[in-house]
């Protein structure tokens, strides 16, 4: 990662766990450099399984959940498994009503996440 | 649409997209909010209605226009509502004319969702006839 990176990013096992930094992901310049960042992460894998957390997260805007549209489309010619894991309950809302809760899988806490990826 | 308060008076405020500006003006927001009461779960629905449409109008209001074109934003925060208006500078655009992303279809469509945002946390949703300006009211939950 560069050293400006605004993610965490460790690897356990063969899933790539990624975390953001900032606790609010609305900065427009933010938003496209964190998918760079992670569509490199997904590059480099044959097969990648990757595990986003919001664990620091307490706001983001719909131009992050483009971001993350886009990092599953990226994902899928590769049967990737995308997981997303620590949502607070008012971001959780956010992914109800853009029923992005029905694109994503969803996990209360990164262990449960990490499980499904076994 | 009144301006969510009768008593609070409007402020407008010249915004440049620039983010620790915008920041500003919704801590600042953010913070009369707080002492007028508004719980944390108001202040979140009232931060992401704001940015979102702040963002739609630097985004897609003013695509193609010189990028240091401010916007203008009033806004008013009252014991009971805080009214939140956003205006452009750009043609405007016809919100009627956004496919809806949250049907099955369109869930892996990338734009769309940020009206669909404002509407949820929203009382009252107006843009003016032009489609430049959005004028919204958020009404603070009866305990």
């Amino acid at each position: 990662m560069a050293a400006d990176s605004r993610l965490r990013v460790k690897k356990i096992d063969s899933v790539t766990h990624v975390e953001f930094i900032d606790r609010s992901i609305l900065d427009e310049a933010n938003i496209q450099r964190i998918g760079e960042e992670i569509g490199v992460l997904i590059d480099r894998e044959t097969k990648p399984k990757l595990l986003i957390s919001f664990a620091n997260v307490d706001h983001l805007s719909s131009s992050a959940l483009s971001m993350l549209i886009a990092i599953n489309s990226r994902m899928k010619p590769k049967n990737g498994e995308l997981r997303l894991a620590n949502i607070d309950p008012q971001l959780h809302e956010v992914f109800v009503i853009t029923r992005l809760n029905k694109l994503f899988k969803i996990y209360p806490t990164t262990e449960e996440a990490l499980k499904t990826l076994a | 649409m009144s301006n969510g308060s009768q008593s609070s008076p409007v402020a407008r405020v010249t915004l440049t997209n620039q983010r620790d500006v915008i920041d500003r003006l919704e801590e600042t927001i953010n913070s009369e909010a707080e002492i007028l009461g508004y719980a944390k779960a108001s202040r979140f629905a009232i931060r992401l209605a704001l940015d979102e449409a702040i963002t739609n109008g630097f985004k897609h209001g003013h695509e193609g226009l010189p990028g240091d074109l401010p916007l203008l934003v009033e806004y008013s925060v009252g014991p009971h509502e805080v009214f939140l208006a956003v205006e452009d500078q750009g043609p405007g655009f016809n919100p009627q004319e956004i496919a809806d992303p949250t049907l099955d279809e369109n869930l892996e469509q990338m734009s769309g969702r940020g009206v669909i945002l404002i509407r949820a946390y929203m009382a009252s949703v107006r843009f003016n006839s032009r489609g430049n300006r959005v004028e919204m009211v958020y009404r603070k939950p009866q305990p």
